[in-house]
């Protein structure tokens, strides 16, 4: 359950592999060149079968040009594609901002404080399925809780959520982020709590108030994992299926789709599997950019380092 | 002369009505900041449990298709779940089979991980194989996947391999999606354990595989725990592959069947949030039993 420390022990893992050259203590001999080998079959078949098959399978189910012109005749995947940048851009950055406030939050030492982060990080160890049903369930009635809500303070009736494209959205969004934030706010936890006592205090005695602390110290030194912490969220997010198929699961009319639902849809509701394919294929442009920038940021902290 | 100590005096107690309301004022902006903090909490607390909370108000309604529209249960009952313990609803027939699917399911995916895993990176770590890097790098490329865009080419393959409406493609799927990170973690924890003991051992003639199971997995231990539990949840706590790859009643998991209810127009709402408590149960045991083990817990003590 380390997985708070998983990006920065992804660094440091690079890190060592990189740039520390590994020094052989003594040749691996014949024998035990075939137990090593041996050692690493089972993960190599997994990874062949399972990970490397299925890429290049789906790869191949979705390389016909012509798919991608029959997408782009459909006003639905042009909605899909809308969505997915407001999803990812949005839901992405408001999260990591949050998160990044919220750690601070959790950084005080009031006894409070530290029963609350307990509670606080609950929605991280839920599964998505009964946290995005229950989401679904406050805002798709007029008996739902959140027009309950809304009625015991306002006195008028709330708004319909799954009835525009843009409450529905925003309501993806922000289950999106309630789902998501603990685990963030976690990881920046412990970033900001690696950075040493020393450097506040000496900011304090020249001065700082909390504020520029904050911005000329605290974002400084946490810069690094915040990046690499929003590009790989951004790829988990890229292919966030639950979120929308619970929440919103499209509504209204299938206009709040993202490319993990459409290409579901596509793919399983109705019997086009290439196209869904292609769908979800068409995330690339956006994936690999994202995955060189990360390798390359990885790698460059791991020369640091 | 005299004036001297007068002026002393009249320093002092400028002196001290300065500090006497430097206090003040830092006494006002504590409080205003302790009067801050508590709103914070309040506002992240009410955020956090309502949709908790929410699953519970609806679980303890025993009408099901209507809701009352209050903020508290007018007249809760568990009859909710009562049903689901005596499965006594079309759709919950087989729930216990299910959950025994479910956890089947979890455990399978959290040995095969470990195991896998460990091995992988012990060659790599330790055993320092040749190119032992790429196993590296295709753990980190698949780690950074997002695992949905794979279900299509996932659903034709396991009909390749035969393995359509069975455990064991889910176990697969999960097992190839949660292994990378074994690897990774694994290989990191890895070097805090001294090279020395492997070369004391091998030296009085140890093989590859009693080090791997005398030295290596014992003082793993933790590391192992973690990746366990990572594994666990995953495969618990996802949903898409276990509704697409299982298809008969009897083989599905308790998240595959959810999926019926969510289909269906006339599913009774207070089962399936019913339901939705009874599976969130063990996630929250295992985080609750295991808080020990989470890095927040140590960064704060």
């Amino acid at each position: 359950m380390s997985s708070a420390q998983q990006v920065l022990s992804l660094q440091t893992s690079m890190a060592a592999g990189r740039a520390r050259r590994p020094r052989w203590y003594f040749r691996l001999q014949g024998s035990d060149t075939a137990w090593a080998i041996a050692f690493v079959i089972p993960y190599a078949a997994v990874f062949a079968a399972f990970v490397a098959y299925p890429v290049v399978f789906g790869l191949w189910m979705g390389s016909r040009p012509a798919l991608y012109s029959l997408l782009f005749s459909d006003p639905r995947y042009v909605d899909t594609l809308i969505n997915t940048l407001l999803f990812v851009c949005i839901g992405v950055n408001v999260k990591m901002f949050l998160a990044f406030l919220v750690s601070g939050f959790f950084m005080q030492r009031r006894w409070w404080v530290r029963s609350l982060l307990v509670v606080f990080l609950l929605p991280w160890a839920l599964p998505a399925l009964s946290v995005f049903l229950s989401i679904h369930y406050m805002l798709v009635s007029q008996w739902g809780l959140l027009d309950t809500l809304w009625t015991a303070v306002t006195g008028a009736d709330g708004p319909l959520f799954l009835v525009s494209r843009g409450t529905a959205m925003a309501a993806n969004i922000v289950a999106y982020i309630w789902k998501w934030l603990p685990f963030w706010t976690l990881i920046f936890l412990g970033a900001r709590m690696a950075i040493p006592r020393e450097i506040y205090e000496a900011a304090a005695i020249d001065g700082a108030t909390s504020i520029q602390q904050t911005i000329h110290v605290t974002f400084p030194l946490m810069a690094n994992v915040y990046l690499v912490a929003t590009l790989l969220s951004t790829l988990w997010t890229l292919g966030d299926f639950p979120t929308v198929y619970f929440v919103s699961s499209g509504a209204p009319a299938r206009t709040t789709d993202v490319l993990a639902t459409y290409g579901f849809h596509q793919a399983f509701n109705f019997g086009h599997p290439e196209l869904g394919a292609a769908a979800m294929m068409s995330a690339l442009p956006l994936v690999i950019p994202i995955v060189i920038l990360l390798i390359r940021r990885l790698h460059r902290i791991g020369v640091q380092l | 002369m005299t004036g001297r100590p007068a002026n002393e005096t009249v320093m002092s107690r400028v002196a001290a009505r300065d500090r006497s309301a430097r206090r003040r004022y830092r006494h006002g902006w504590r409080l205003a900041g302790g009067i801050a903090a508590a709103a914070v909490g309040v506002v992240l607390l009410i955020w956090t449990l309502l949709p908790v909370y929410n699953m519970v108000l609806i679980a303890l309604d025993d009408e099901g298709q209507e809701f009352t529209g209050s903020l508290w249960p007018t007249d809760p009952s568990l009859e909710s779940f009562r049903v689901i313990w005596t499965q006594d609803h079309w759709y919950l027939e087989h729930f216990w089979h299910q959950f025994g699917n479910s956890i089947f399911l979890g455990l399978a995916t959290m040995m095969l991980t470990v195991v896998i895993g460990s091995l992988a990176s012990f060659a790599i770590g330790r055993m320092r194989l040749r190119r032992g890097q790429l196993i590296g790098d295709a753990a980190l490329l698949t780690y950074m996947l997002p695992t949905a865009i794979l279900i299509i080419p996932f659903v034709h393959i396991m009909h390749v391999y035969g393995l359509s409406d069975s455990l064991w493609a889910v176990i697969a799927a999960y097992v190839a999606f949660a292994t990378p990170y074994a690897v990774l973690i694994l290989h990191q924890y890895g070097k805090l354990v001294p090279m020395e003991l492997d070369e004391c051992a091998r030296i009085d003639g140890a093989s590859p595989v009693q080090i791997y199971l005398r030295i290596y997995l014992p003082l793993m231990t933790p590391a192992l725990v973690a990746v366990g539990v990572y594994a666990l949840l995953l495969a618990w706590n996802d949903y898409l592959y276990q509704f697409m790859l299982l298809s008969s009643t009897r083989n599905m998991t308790v998240a595959a069947a959810i999926d019926q209810f969510f289909d269906s127009d006339e599913a009774p709402w207070n089962y399936m949030m019913a339901v939705a408590l009874v599976y969130s149960l063990p996630p929250i045991a295992i985080y609750f039993a295991l808080r020990r083990f989470m890095s927040f817990d140590r960064v704060h003590t």
